[in-house]
This record gives C-alpha cells, sequence and structure tokens, in this order.
C-alpha cells in the first residue's frame, strides 16, 4: 500500500512539474502584451522596453521560467500588475470561499444522492425510481447558470429568504456566513446530486446481482444491512472516482455562482483578471488550481485502496 | 430453537422441531413449481417435483445446466424474488412450511438452520470485506455472539475447514486466497451457525480436478461430525455417486427418476440417467473408447415438447412418448420413482421391438422377455 | 459448440454435459440475474421501449436544429434591430415572446442563439471526435510505446483543470465563434481519446478480433470491419453526452460575456442580460425563454444520449 501510493506521489510530483510547465506557457504564449495593461495603449515604445526590462519579460523565455518556478518555491506568486496586490493574498483571501463552497454543495450533494440511490436500486423500474431517475435528469440539465438566477429570482427576490448578494466570512460570523452561502451552494450541488445519483444507482443495481449478494442473503442478514454492509462499498468505485473529476472541476469551476452572488473566491478572482490581462493573477490562480486538482486525484487514488483492498495489489 | 438473541423491537421468534429420529425426513419438498414471466414467455423452471431429505443423510440432485436443479435449490431456500416469479407448492422444514413464513421469518432461518454454498467461490464472498467479517457477520446475527467470541470462533472455522494458520487468514481478503481455499471459506460460512440442512449449488465446479475431491471429502466429514443433511446439487453423477445416499435426477425442470444411489446405479430405469452416466469416464475403459454424449438440446422450457420431454433425444423413444407424459411410478422396489414409458430394466430397453420412426432405430438393443416380466407397465403411479 | 476453455478441459463429463445452446444460455443467465433475489428483471430481460419521452427529446432537439439552421430565411425581425417603441412588452402577436429591455425580439434572439450553442456543441466535439477518436481507435488496437505516449500525455492534459484553460485562451485569442469552437474542440481531444481508446483496447482482445488476427486479415481490415462497428456506439453515446457538457461550458462563457461577442446572441449571454440591471423583476421573460430552452435541450441530449446507452449496453461508469 506504501509502495502503491509512494508511486502514485511520484506521479503526482511529475505531473504537477508539467502542469507548472503548461500554465506558465499558457500565459506566455498568448497574444497580448502585459505592458499594454499597465501603462495603457498610448504610452511611448521606450517607455514599454523599460517596464518589461523591469518585469524581466525579455529574457528568454527557460530563463523567466526558472525564476518564476523559484520564487513560487519561496511563496512569491508575484503581484497583480493592476493594484500590486500580492497574488498570495489574493489566494489566501480567495481559496477559502471556494473550499467552503464546495464542501457545502458536496455534502448536500452526497446527502442526497447516496440514500436515494440506496432505497431506489433495490427495486428498479418502480415508481418511485422512475421519479428519481427523471429528477435527476432534470437536474443534469440545469447549469448553475440557468438554476442560480432563478433561484434568486424565487428565493431571494420572491421569497426574501435569503440574500442575493454578499459574503461574510465564517469566522466573523458563521451564521450568516451559511445564510449567505445556502444559495451559491444549492446552485452547484444540482449537477452533482444527478452525477453521483445515477452512477451509485447503476452500480449498485449491477452489484445487486453479483453471487456474493445472494450469499449474503442466504446468511439471512437484513436487506439494510445488504445493501450498507456488502452492497454499498463495491459500487462506489465510479462514484468516487466521478467525485473526483467534479469537485476538480469546481475548482475555480464555481465562478459562475460567484459571479452572480458577488462572492470574490478565486473563480471569481480568475474571471476578471483575464478579462483586466492581469496575468500574474492567471498565473498564480491557473497554478494553484491545478495542483490542487492533481492533489484531489492522488487524495481519490488514496480513497481507491480504503475502498477497494485488491487497488494495492496491482 | 432460532431466533435473535439481542433483537430489537418484537420479531417473531418460532420454534423448529428437533428431529431426533433419523428416519424422519427433515425437508419435505411437494409438488414445487417455479415459473419465470418472460419477455418470451412463461419458463417453467421447475415444474412439480416432490421429494425428501432426512436428517443428517445427502441428496444428491443431477441434471444438465438448465435442468432446473439450480432454481429449484434456490425455491427451496426461498432465496427467488417474488417479482416476476410464480410459486407453488409447499417446502417443509423441521415443521414448518417454509414457503408460508414472512421474509424476516425466513431470515431466522437462512444462514442458522439452513445454508448455502454456492458454486463460484470466486464471485460468492464480498472482495471487499475480510473473510473473518463474513464468518462473524451470521455468528454474530444469529448466534448472538459478541465480538470477541465470534472472532474466537472463525478461527476455529477456519481451521475446522483445513485452513493453515487460520488468526492470519481471517485478516485476509478473498483475492488473497486460492480457489480451494476460498472454497473452502465458504463452507465455514455456510456451517457457521451449525445448520441442518445445507445446500451446496456444484460446490466444485468451479475448481480444480484434485481440489474438487478434497473440497467433497471435506464437506462429507464436517457433515458426519455434525450431524447435517446436504443436498448437493451437480450436473456430474460422478460426483454424488460415492458421496450420496439418494439422487434426484432432473431432465427440463422435473424429476426423472429418483432412487438410492445403490439402487440407481444397480438398476437405472431412466434412459437420461443411463446417457447420464454413459457420459462420466471410466478409468476401466480402455484407451480409445469415446465417451457417449447425448445428442440433441435440453427443451425449451417456454414450450415444452409434448409428451416425455426427453424424447426428442431419446434413443428408444415411440410414439407413445411423444404423444403423453409419463407419470413419476415405481416399479419392484417402492423407493425407486422414475418417469418413462419404457425403461430399461438392466441396462436394456422395455420398449417394443417394432423400430419407431426418426431417432434411435438403429441404436436401440432389441427388448428381452426378462425386461418385459420384471416391469409392471400397470405400476403404481406416484404423482399426477 | 465448446469454447476453447472447455475443450482444455479434462473433466470430460463437464466437457460435455455443459455444452450450451443459446436459448438455454439466456434462460441460465436471467436465472443468474435473479439469483439476488432483490431485482427486477426488467433491465436485463426485455429491450425496454424507447418511449414518449425518448421522442418529446427528438422532436425538441429536431426543432430547435431545423429553427437554427433556417433562422435567415424565417420571417424573423433582425436579432439586434432595437424598437424602442416596444420595450420590455409581454409575448404579443407582433412579438410571440415579447422584447427584451431595448425593444430586441425575443424570439428572434432566441432562435439565432440557439445557433451559437448548436455549433460550439457539436463542431467542437466533431474536432475532438475526428482527432482525439481516430488517435484513440488506433492507439488502444495497436498497443505500444506510442500508446503509452499518447495515454500518459492525455492523462496530464486531462489533469488540467479544463475550464481555467479555456477561459484564459479564449479571453487572450478572441472570442469569435470559429475560435471558441476550436478551443472546446481541442479541449475535447483528449477526453474523446480515453473514451475510444478504452473501447478499442477492450475490443482488441476480444475473441473475434483474435479469431481475425490468427486468419490473417490484415490490420486496416480488423480495425474497420471489426473495431470500428463495436466502437462507434460507445464513441457516440459519449460524443452526444459531451455535446451536452460543451454546450454547457459555451452558456458558462457566455454568461461571463466570454463567449462570442455582444451584440450577437448566444442563450448564455441571453440569460446573462436577463438577470443582469434588474431585469429579473422587471421582464423575467428574457432570462426565462432562453433558460427553459437550454434546459430542455439539454434534457433532449442527456435522454437521447442515456436511451442510447442502454440501447449499446454501455455502463454508465465509463461514460
Amino acid at each position: 500500500m506504501t509502495k502503491y501510493l509512494i508511486r502514485r506521489f511520484i506521479q503526482l510530483v511529475v505531473v504537477a512539474f508539467i502542469i507548472s510547465v503548461l500554465v506558465f506557457l499558457l500565459v506566455h504564449l498568448l497574444p497580448g502584451d502585459p505592458s499594454v495593461t499597465i501603462l495603457g495603449p498610448n504610452d511611448t515604445a521606450q517607455n514599454r522596453t523599460i517596464l518589461l526590462h523591469q518585469l524581466g519579460l525579455n529574457k528568454p523565455l527557460w530563463n523567466q521560467y526558472t525564476i518564476w518556478l523559484t520564487a513560487v518555491f519561496h511563496g512569491n506568486l508575484g503581484q497583480s500588475y493592476l493594484n500590486h496586490e500580492s497574488v498570495t493574498h489574493i489566494l489566501a483571501t480567495g481559496a477559502p470561499i471556494d473550499i467552503e463552497l464546495i464542501v457545502l454543495s458536496q455534502i448536500v450533494a452526497f446527502a442526497v444522492a447516496i440514500p436515494l440511490a440506496l432505497v431506489t436500486s433495490r427495486r428498479p423500474n418502480r415508481p418511485l425510481d422512475n421519479v428519481a431517475s427523471t429528477g435527476t435528469f432534470g437536474l443534469l440539465a440545469m447549469p448553475p447558470f440557468v438554476i442560480a438566477p432563478i433561484m434568486v429570482a424565487v428565493f431571494a427576490v420572491g421569497l426574501h429568504w435569503f440574500p442575493a448578494t454578499g459574503y461574510v466570512p465564517f469566522t466573523k460570523d458563521p451564521a450568516a456566513n451559511l445564510h449567505d452561502m445556502v444559495l451559491p451552494a444549492l446552485a452547484i450541488t444540482a449537477g452533482s446530486i444527478a452525477v453521483y445519483y445515477r452512477l451509485l444507482r447503476s452500480d449498485l443495481i449491477s452489484t445487486l446481482q453479483e453471487d456474493f449478494i445472494t450469499m449474503a442473503r442466504s446468511k439471512g442478514l437484513s436487506n439494510r444491512r445488504i445493501m450498507l454492509r456488502h452492497a454499498f462499498r463495491p459500487s462506489t468505485f465510479s462514484l468516487l472516482a466521478a467525485a473526483g473529476v467534479n469537485i476538480g472541476a469546481l475548482l475555480a469551476g464555481t465562478f459562475i455562482v460567484e459571479w452572480l452572488f458577488a462572492i470574490s473566491g478565486l473563480g471569481y478572482s480568475l474571471v476578471v483578471s483575464v478579462q483586466q490581462r492581469d496575468y500574474l493573477v492567471v498565473q498564480g490562480i491557473s497554478l494553484v488550481v491545478a495542483i490542487a486538482y492533481v492533489f484531489l486525484q492522488f487524495v481519490v487514488d488514496f480513497l481507491f485502496t480504503v475502498v477497494d483492498p485488491r487497488v494495492i495489489r496491482e | 430453537m432460532i431466533g435473535r438473541r439481542g433483537t430489537k423491537g418484537a420479531k417473531p421468534v418460532f420454534e423448529f422441531r428437533d428431529i431426533g429420529d433419523p428416519t424422519e425426513p427433515l425437508l419435505v419438498v411437494d409438488d414445487l413449481h417455479t415459473s419465470f414471466r418472460t419477455g418470451r414467455g412463461t419458463v417453467r423452471a421447475v415444474d412439480g417435483v416432490s421429494l425428501t431429505v432426512k436428517a443428517g443423510t445427502t441428496l444428491g440432485i443431477v441434471g444438465e445446466s438448465g435442468s432446473g436443479k439450480t432454481v429449484l435449490s434456490r425455491s427451496i431456500m426461498g432465496l427467488l424474488p417474488t417479482r416476476d416469479v410464480i410459486k407453488s407448492g409447499t417446502v417443509h422444514f423441521a415443521g414448518h412450511d417454509l414457503t408460508a413464513l414472512e421474509p424476516a421469518q425466513l431470515r431466522q432461518v437462512w444462514g442458522a438452520e439452513l445454508s448455502m454454498i454456492f458454486q463460484d467461490p470466486m464471485t460468492a464472498l464480498n472482495p471487499v470485506k475480510r473473510i473473518g467479517r463474513q464468518i462473524t457477520e451470521s455468528l454474530r446475527l444469529h448466534l448472538g455472539m459478541n465480538r470477541a467470541e465470534a472472532d474466537a470462533t472463525a478461527v476455529e472455522l477456519l481451521r475446522s475447514v483445513g485452513i493453515p494458520s487460520p488468526e492470519d487468514r481471517v485478516r485476509w481478503y478473498p483475492f488473497q486466497l486460492s480457489g480451494g481455499m476460498r472454497q473452502r471459506v465458504m463452507i465455514a460460512i455456510a456451517l457457521a451457525c451449525a445448520p441442518r440442512l445445507v445446500m451446496a449449488d456444484e460446490p466444485t465446479t468451479g475448481l480444480d480436478v484434485t481440489v474438487q475431491a478434497q473440497i467433497l471429502d471435506l464437506l462429507g466429514e464436517l457433515q458426519r461430525e455434525r450431524h447435517m443433511a446436504v443436498i448437493l446439487v451437480t450436473h456430474d453423477l460422478g460426483v454424488v455417486a460415492n458421496r450420496a445416499d439418494e439422487i434426484v435426477v432432473m431432465y427440463a425442470g422435473r424429476v426423472v427418476e429418483r432412487a438410492p444411489t445403490h439402487t440407481l446405479f444397480a438398476n437405472t430405469h431412466m434412459p437420461y440417467t443411463r446417457a447420464l452416466m454413459d457420459s462420466i469416464p471410466r478409468l476401466s475403459d480402455p484407451s480409445g473408447v469415446r465417451l457417449q454424449a447425448i445428442a440433441g438440446r435440453p427443451p425449451d422450457l417456454i414450450h415444452p415438447p409434448e409428451g416425455c420431454r426427453f424424447a426428442p433425444r431419446c434413443a428408444y423413444a415411440q410414439d407413445k412418448c411423444r404423444e403423453s407424459d409419463p407419470p413419476l411410478r415405481t416399479a419392484g422396489s417402492p423407493d425407486h420413482l422414475f418417469a418413462c414409458w419404457f425403461p430399461l430394466v438392466h441396462g436394456t430397453s422395455t420398449a417394443p421391438p417394432a423400430p419407431s420412426s426418426g431417432n434411435g432405430s438403429s441404436s436401440a438393443p432389441p427388448p428381452t422377455s426378462a425386461a418385459d416380466t420384471a416391469i409392471d407397465p400397470g405400476a403404481e403411479v406416484q404423482s399426477p | 459448440m465448446p469454447d476453447d476453455r472447455e475443450l482444455g478441459n479434462t473433466r470430460a463429463s463437464t466437457q460435455l454435459l455443459t455444452d450450451r445452446i443459446p436459448g438455454q444460455a439466456a434462460v441460465d443467465e436471467m436465472v443468474v440475474s435473479r439469483q439476488s433475489g432483490m431485482l427486477s428483471s426488467d433491465d436485463i430481460l426485455v429491450t425496454k421501449p424507447l418511449g414518449a419521452l425518448f421522442w418529446f427529446a427528438i422532436g425538441w432537439l429536431g426543432l430547435v436544429v431545423v429553427l437554427a439552421v433556417l433562422a435567415q430565411v424565417l420571417p424573423l425581425p433582425n436579432p439586434n434591430f432595437q424598437n424602442y417603441s416596444a420595450i420590455n412588452s409581454p409575448p404579443n402577436i407582433h412579438h410571440l415572446l415579447g422584447t427584451d429591455d431595448l425593444g430586441r425580439d425575443l424570439l428572434s434572439r432566441l432562435i439565432f442563439g440557439a445557433r451559437v450553442s448548436l455549433i460550439v456543441g457539436f463542431a467542437s466535439v466533431g474536432i475532438g471526435m475526428a482527432i482525439g477518436g481516430t488517435l484513440g481507435l488506433v492507439s488502444g488496437f495497436k498497443g505500444g510505446s506510442l500508446d503509452s505516449m499518447l495515454n500518459a500525455g492525455s492523462f496530464v492534459i486531462l489533469a488540467f483543470p479544463a475550464i481555467v484553460a479555456v477561459i484564459a485562451i479564449v479571453a487572450f485569442w478572441g472570442q469569435s465563434l470559429l475560435k471558441i469552437t476550436i478551443i472546446i474542440g481541442v479541449g475535447t481531444i483528449p477526453l474523446m481519446f480515453r473514451v475510444v481508446r478504452a473501447s478499442s483496447l477492450s475490443f482488441a482482445n476480444r475473441d473475434f478480433v483474435i479469431a481475425a488476427r490468427t486468419m490473417g486479415a490484415i490490420t486496416p481490415r480488423i480495425l474497420f470491419r471489426e473495431i470500428l462497428p463495436n466502437v462507434v456506439p460507445v464513441a457516440v453515446t459519449f460524443g452526444l453526452i459531451t455535446v451536452a457538457g460543451v454546450i454547457v461550458l459555451e452558456g458558462s462563457l457566455a454568461f461571463l460575456g466570454l463567449s462570442v461577442a455582444l451584440p450577437t446572441p448566444s442563450w448564455g449571454n441571453l440569460i446573462a442580460e436577463g438577470t443582469a440591471n434588474g431585469n429579473l423583476s422587471i421582464n423575467p421573460y428574457i432570462m426565462l425563454w432562453p433558460a427553459f430552452s437550454m434546459f430542455l435541450l439539454l434534457l433532449s441530449i442527456n435522454l437521447i444520449g442515456d436511451r442510447m446507452r442502454l440501447r449499446f449496453d454501455i455502463r454508465e461508469g465509463l461514460l
């Protein structure tokens, strides 16, 4: 098991390294001139050259990369060209918001999807299962930019249950913070519920046809125990993989709800800095998000070893 | 007595009769029918089967794949689903009709008094649970043991089925064991609560030939020690030949011959049973002798053929066989039942000499007059 | 016929008696599938009819496609014409779906907006399928070092959060329909590669392919005759589900103003417009029509994809 995880970790480091190159190239090879961002379009060519020299942007690309990477290892991701806020500070203030959104939405998603799948998979194609399957199809067809405005219209503007915009840090006022986060979290949870439910249901249905389930029945175990202790765990492999991909997509992928609810998480900062051509911020956020994504896959790999003891052997 | 110690709420606890008398049947199956509703029509997988098993004895159920033997064993247990399955008939086990029990009551019987060994040890053990857990589960449920007692018992059970260093093995997962070892684990699970009847559904089919005999011997040994009854379901007459007390031969969902083992082998009446025997390879056969395969295929159970279901494949079939269904009857010895209009007697057919149209005309041996007198065609009819 | 596994079996009686026949195999399978006793057989036994819902989904997708294709020909007002005498009008005989806060006809904007969703959705998946699918087909069948390299490469690219890359590239490179289609299309290449490769690989080791190989069939012939027909259902089903994903992605970009430049309508930017400036309470129709159309379109595509998946018996986890 340790051997397996070490191997995965080495892979992680290699992939992280390649990703740092990709992020660097992504920002540096794209058309657009940072001097235009900083000095505006009407400055002289001489001033531009001086600025590029100051920023080190006239050096060869590989040299710029090593300088950047060295700085990254020292925790220095540079600063915004526009307001000179340090990128690490932007990350430090933004990341907790994304993490909170993701954690809340995923808790809701699992809390809905898992019990629902456990109940409906026992009797597929019965009314309850049909309702749940159709319902989750509906959720799958409601991306955040469709569902969030509707939720705002109904629950914030219409019923005044929740605020339409705003964010209070959790450390300041936990109750107000959670109150603010309900709508954004629910808006992104819809798709997760649908994906998790459908995968778990179909895997449970095939697990329930396995011999070892009949075997468990022949031991006289209750249906409840069979579902929870025998069928559930071997049915979670696809769910786990899907959760890894899905949560990965939500890292900075929460920008729609952040945008709509005016919450300045990483996704929001990313979109704003992209629109303003704020290169170093884009670079810093992309790098951190990408590394987090890869690390998440590592965590998923680790969880596979917990869920399925056979993985270690391979 | 069975029942869950420490059960929450009012679970029905009911008593099973202690059957002290070994001649009294432990299991009585009467006219059991099981059909599946499918898209193509109703499949009559088990079609009127009756049998009995005495305490501590072994019954062999033999038939080709698709003869309904697996469905029969599941039907006796009551393990089949209720939806799209039509069942009738009764299964009396130690005085209770299992077909009339509530699911919660059945669960008190399963694993405790009546347990099952599955065909494929590769798929019948939960791949993500330690084998120890898979054993202690029933111990804790049915016998109300605490964790420590159950763990200790699991180690003893593994030792009794011949697994080396069981103290370590309880923590292993099924994938870490060989097929034979897994089948031993499965036997340990089935025997954990000392059931009175074990259904073994092709328990050795998935194993190497050398391991097969070991597993069957182990099962026989444990059976004698614990005075259990065993139903051994197999496609291989050779497997049950020297292990079963009585043998039931099934064909197309029905019992076609049923007799104590020695009687069956000494005087096979049903041509199908004969054909099964002929397909067992014998060491005494000179090399180069071809095994006799049974020509044709088992019949469609949605639209079974008219008359005797084996007639289309039978070398001795007559017109009568294709027209009317032979009832299960006796001749001579009262415990030897068979369903055949023209039974074999000591290897020769009692069919009339005139060769029938179609198959069998050349291969059917001529009947002997001795056979005609040995079998009384008007013998007592056992079941309709 | 006994298969080769049984032929190698020394247990003659087993060999003779387990000789399977097709009809019998079906019954055996059914029995096995029912063994759990906790299941109904509907999934397994009878091919489910496609159902009214499926035809409704086909109908809606067809309607959207036809309207989008014929948008220029249909008697619709210019989607960008601002009629200041009819601002925020509710649905009426002149404007069947009403007008927005600038007096533009909502039906016309909806239909022209559909073009963006459909073109980006289908064309980019087409690009991904053409390149990624072809690579995956050959790579999975051939194996070897090229396969390992491509596989590792696709893994690394997929380890990169797509949405970040797409946002960044779109913002810096440009927001034309063509560029967005290409960017997203290139982004789907590794996805298509992985799915088609996995499928191709699984068929490359099936008995019928090995049989074809031993009989001396040449590689291109095996690839096109044996593998391709089996891979296509998986690829098409997965492709269709990806189309839905791409439409969502384009909608998200458009919602942020990062898809096709305004005033060209797309469903995403129509929803954004309907959400901005208090439009939601003044004139909910602006947001409602595109949101509802998007919902139905995604529902239809997912439904068709799911029915295809069931028909071709593809496991849900694979996709």
